[in-house]
């Protein structure tokens, strides 16, 4: 048995399904510079994917082919030497599909393994998304704008190459910096690329997470059941109906609360939340209306409170409410937590305007986009350029 | 035969007795069967079913919802859901009709939906032609589809009643394929006895699907989407009903029988002169007529020779059969399909006791495939007779071709 290394790409489906791919195919690609066998792949489970909702794709590289076999013979790697994180707000947990549960971004490294997220915040803010666990594991991020490279727009922004970089560093025996270098220069026939590698080489370091360091929550988890104790005839119980609910202030009971699917949560595919004015909320019903998720809560006082549980970030509220600035889209890195807002702001009116003035930046036309309002129309000019000069 | 004659008294407790084909023989079974949903596209042979179901509405003898689909897959779609809102159903097909609804018959076993369907047996197209070939109604066999072949009017109609019970047994839940030949079946009349109202109400209970009926006061949720964590479960849930279908089958049987004097005897195959027989033929349908008169006429010639009519094809009953056969010198199994590229090129059923034998058969006697009455074709009296020689001939030891064909040009 010769050496044998896997590394797994963490990304937001259709949104950076070409950048994980571009990704896992330079590791098996470089690393056959130095006569190493891979193979790349994304987890066939994630198609076709959705929009945002977390996904994987995978390399494995090996000395000789024999190895590689053994490496094949499980057709996801259950352990892997680097875990690439592609946009921060995914270090919060994945889960990418129902009855998976919410997986820590960690779930497969092994111990003592590295954990690259390409970010702007430091590691003490995303060790408080990052669940902690038993094993020690490093941490190095790579500093940059979340990439948006989908299935349709691909934005040449050398995420690709400065990944490949950092994973050079943090596990040359993988492949080389020398073999990257290689692979851009005679593949992508990039120079310009071939020294972004080289940059993020240089300046990618890791910091050691200690055992029990980071975010407290238990992510939550099932027990399949057995064949012989579950529903027969391809059958699934629904959901009971929900019912009013207390204010906690008043008591008073009223509003709706659905009951919602436990077993599918999918909030880790937010990368934005709707924050909510109620204040300036006129009961219109819109929010709740066109909501696909079902995920506003009727409150007790008539209102709607976007239930964080159940909210997948789409925007849609934020596009119909009439009333300006009323539901706006707020990037997900800047939360901690589900709680919600509709409480907080029973709780204490004065220190929930506060919390509103700080943390929603009014912009004038509403536009949704990947990780923060207008980041497509913002991006837009950039992409044409790279367009128009090749 | 199929049927064992009753004393006159016994036959007074009958309400009629009528000349009808094997599929008009279906047609009744389901109105006694008060089946509330039958959806109908036409195919020949299985078109004489929808023809007189309409008909007995029409003349307000059944009361049903009656669909006419825009074609087979919708046919049977319409009646799966509707056995999962609780209605008892019917449908059938022929030859590419049944295979254009295979999307639909493939899912249905999964989903614990007790339909009932007539397969009336026809080649598959091309090219096109209306005659009998088993083809159709075996793509199913590996799919938790009950299977069976009858080869009386007397039988369809008892054996469509049989299907109900087996199918909506809670234990079960899994659909039931009446398979009947066409033309010999389906369009020549004879003699039935039709059993009373109140006799198939005591034989057949109304059809309860419990926790799996979908209903706004029993919340579920049907055929979701599901990844590799699931699908291995569900085919499980579906092999513990094929481990208990055999039980069931007898156990609805002996209550057949109890309640309208008909005997069958075992339920799964029948034998025909075979107490002291050397050798053997084994087939399914109507083919068993022609068979019947040869190993009469043999018989007089001294030629100890027997035969075997599968009746159950799914559930199988394996160690039966290899019980049964183990005694013979040689078994020549008549195939009315193909099975192209098989071990041994056989046809089907050939291959399928062979199997049963390797495990269950305590001596290798050999087993004779023929390949026979493709596409509607007569099964003769002189094709048993040569078929039966060639199986004399294995029996006393000179190696015969393991497959061939019979009653073609050439």
């Amino acid at each position: 048995m010769g050496q044998l290394f896997a590394v797994e790409i963490i990304y937001r489906g259709v949104f950076q399904k070409t950048l994980a791919k571009n990704i896992t195919r330079g590791i098996v690609l470089a690393a056959h510079n130095e006569g190493k066998l891979g193979i790349s792949f994304g987890r066939y489970g994630d198609s076709p994917e959705r929009n945002g909702i977390p996904a994987k794709s995978f390399a494995i590289v090996a000395s000789d082919a024999q190895t590689l076999e053994a490496g094949m013979a499980q057709y996801e790697p259950k352990q892997v030497d680097v875990t690439v994180v592609l946009d921060d707000t995914l270090c919060k947990g994945a889960e990418s599909w129902a009855w998976y549960g919410l997986h820590p971004v960690h779930q497969a490294l092994k111990p003592g393994g590295t954990l690259i997220v390409d970010s702007l915040q430091d590691a003490p803010t995303l060790l408080k998304g990052i669940h902690r666990r038993q094993e020690p594991y490093k941490l190095g991020i790579v500093k940059g704008v979340t990439s948006f490279s989908g299935m349709w727009v691909y934005k040449d922004d050398h995420t690709d190459v400065r990944i490949l970089g950092a994973i050079a560093k943090a596990l040359p025996a993988v492949v080389s910096l020398a073999s990257i270098e290689k692979f851009i220069n005679e593949k992508l026939k990039n120079p310009l690329k071939a020294t972004s590698a080289h940059t993020t080489f240089e300046r990618f370091t890791s910091m050691n997470v200690k055992p029990g360091e980071g975010n407290a929550e238990e992510p939550f988890s099932f027990q399949l059941p057995k064949w012989n104790n579950m529903r027969k005839g391809v059958s699934v119980n629904g959901q009971p109906q929900g019912g009013p609910y207390a204010d906690p202030v008043t008591k008073e009971v009223g509003g709706f609360r659905p009951v919602r699917n436990d077993k599918f949560k999918k909030y880790s595919t937010r990368t934005m939340r709707p924050v909510v004015n109620f204040e300036t909320c006129t009961k219109c019903t819109l929010c709740w209306l066109n909501c696909p998720d079902a995920s506003f809560d009727v409150t007790p006082d008539g209102k709607y409170d976007a239930n964080l549980e159940a909210c997948c970030g789409c925007g849609i509220c934020e596009a119909v409410c009439p009333v300006p600035n009323c539901i706006t889209m707020v990037a997900e890195t800047a939360f901690d937590g589900n709680a919600s807002q509709w409480e907080a702001f029973r709780k204490d009116k004065a220190a929930y305007k506060e919390w509103l003035k700080a943390t929603v930046q009014p912009a004038g036309e509403r536009s949704h986009g990947f990780r923060y309002r207008g980041q497509y129309k913002e991006q837009i000019p950039a992409v044409l350029e790279i367009a128009e000069k090749g | 035969m199929a049927t064992i004659a009753l004393p006159v008294e016994e036959k007074k407790k009958y309400e009629q007795e009528a000349l009808i084909t094997g599929a008009e023989a279906i047609a009744v079974a389901c109105k006694l069967a008060n089946v509330d949903v039958v959806t109908a596209y036409p195919i020949r042979p299985y078109d004489t079913v929808m023809q007189y179901i309409s008909q007995l509405k029409a003349d307000g003898e059944m009361d049903c919802e009656y669909i006419v689909a825009e074609g087979e897959h919708s046919q049977f779609e319409i009646v799966k859901h509707a056995s999962v809102c609780g209605a008892r159903v019917f449908c059938g097909s022929s030859g590419v009709g049944w295979m254009y609804a295979m999307e639909a018959l493939t899912v249905t076993p999964a989903l614990r939906v007790p339909m009932v369907a007539m397969v009336g047996n026809r080649a598959l197209d091309d090219p096109g032609a209306f005659g009998v070939e088993h083809n159709d109604a075996l793509a199913v066999r590996d799919l938790g589809w009950l299977l069976n072949w009858v080869d009386s009017a007397q039988e369809a109609l008892d054996t469509a009643l049989i299907a109900y019970r087996v199918a909506e047994d809670p234990r079960m839940f899994v659909p039931c394929a009446i398979s009947c030949d066409g033309a010999f079946l389906t369009h020549s009349q004879a003699l039935v006895n039709i059993p009373t109202q109140e006799q198939v109400k005591q034989f057949l209970p109304p059809y309860k699907r419990g926790d799996l009926l979908l209903h706004p006061d029993n919340v579920i949720s049907v055929a979701p989407q599901v990844n590799e964590d699931w699908v291995m479960e569900v085919r499980r849930q579906n092999y513990e009903v094929t481990e208990r279908a055999c039980g069931v089958i007898r156990e609805v049987y002996a209550d057949f029988e109890r309640i309208f004097g008909r005997k069958y005897g075992n339920p799964f195959f029948e034998e025909y002169m075979t107490e002291d027989a050397e050798v053997v033929l084994l087939g399914m349908g109507t083919l068993s007529t022609p068979t019947r008169v040869a190993i009469r006429k043999m018989r007089e010639q001294g030629k100890k020779v027997g035969f075997v009519r599968l009746r159950w094809f799914r559930p199988f009953a394996g160690v039966e059969l290899a019980k049964c056969l183990e005694r013979f010198k040689a078994i020549g199994v008549i195939d009315r399909d193909f099975s192209f590229g098989s071990p041994n090129l056989s046809g089907v059923v050939a291959t399928e006791v062979r199997s049963a034998m390797y495990t269950g058969a305590a001596t290798r006697p050999p087993v004779l495939g023929f390949i026979c009455g493709l596409g509607g074709r007569e099964v003769l009296v002189q094709d048993v007779e040569h078929m039966t020689d060639i199986t004399f001939q294995a029996a006393k030891g000179k190696a015969q071709p393991l497959t061939q064909w019979i009653g073609l040009r050439g």
